[in-house]
């Protein structure tokens, strides 16, 4: 069937980008490779019949959050400043404390597995019981996102304009001790 | 047809990845990565669950998720943009003092 191997490739290549962003010790190729995790993701989004999420996916996160990583990366010239630090904590020569974190991460995996194992009524096809074009529907989606959910719409809008103005204040550069004095620090 | 399960164990296994990166890391950018995985194994759950139930809500709650990973992405830039001017370090080991 098409359809499964196209879902084993995708989370192949969702799960393979994603070691490699923390597998490897660039983090230019880092974004590169969380982009492509995300796109395999979006693809996994149209198979479950939600394009508009897939689309929001690429746009938003492949085209605009990740564009400002690595603009950040590129700003602070990290590509050389993590190739020393990594010869310094390659994983085999982490300190206890870092190995006890990937234990953890080791752990998490077996409890989800566990979990998932005890779950019931999880084993059914995820495509059979409702159809498509209930849950595909933009035109249902904004509906539902401009009547039911407007309360959080409008509270995330204030989020975003807090965060706007948070990330301008940290990244403003600071004044030197001689300039503030002059123009008077504080409001 | 593909289980749902198969969804949930995905994105069970990208959540962990993401995970081990917040631990294992030690360069701020990789660990914000990290962060942005964890969060995109959490909006494949979601998307999953809604297209099993029929229901939008699902859909409606990822499009929560990419707009706070979106302020998220920005402010945790921003301090680290901030962090790199006083130290010209992206190790978090770096900062270990409160005040400098």
């Amino acid at each position: 069937m098409p359809e499964t191997l196209i879902f084993y490739v995708l989370s192949g290549l969702a799960i393979g980008a994603s070691a490699l962003v923390i597998g490897q010790p660039n983090p230019m190729y880092s974004v590169m490779m969380l982009i492509a995790s995300f796109g395999a993701l979006a693809g996994m989004y149209i198979q479950l019949d939600a394009p508009f999420i897939a689309v929001a996916q690429i746009i938003i996160y492949a085209g605009a959050i990740m564009v400002l990583f690595l603009f950040v990366v590129m700003l602070l010239n990290a590509a050389q400043e993590d190739a020393a630090e990594w010869d310094r904590s390659h994983p085999l020569r982490q300190p206890a404390i870092a190995r006890f974190g990937g234990l953890l991460a080791l752990l998490l995996v077996v409890q989800l597995a566990w979990a998932l194992l005890r779950a019931g009524g999880l084993g059914g096809p995820v495509a059979g019981q409702v159809d498509a074009g209930v849950v595909s529907s933009v035109r249902e989606l904004g509906r539902v996102l401009f009547t039911d959910y407007v309360f959080a719409f409008e509270a995330t809008s204030i989020l975003i304009l807090v965060a706007m103005v948070g990330a301008v204040v940290l990244a403003r550069r600071e004044e030197g001790p001689t300039s503030s004095s002059k123009e008077g620090s504080g409001p | 047809m593909i289980p749902l399960s198969h969804y949930l164990i995905v994105s069970a296994l990208i959540f962990a990845i993401g995970t081990a990166g917040v631990f294992l890391r030690r360069n701020l950018i990789t660990i914000l990565l990290s962060i942005e995985i964890m969060l995109n194994a959490v909006n494949l759950t979601f998307v999953a669950f809604a297209r099993q139930s029929g229901s939008l809500d699902g859909q409606i709650i990822v499009l929560f998720v990419m707009a706070v990973a979106a302020a998220e992405a920005a402010v945790g830039l921003a301090i680290v943009i901030g962090l790199y001017r006083h130290r010209e370090s992206l190790n978090p080991d770096a900062f270990a003092s409160l005040k400098w």
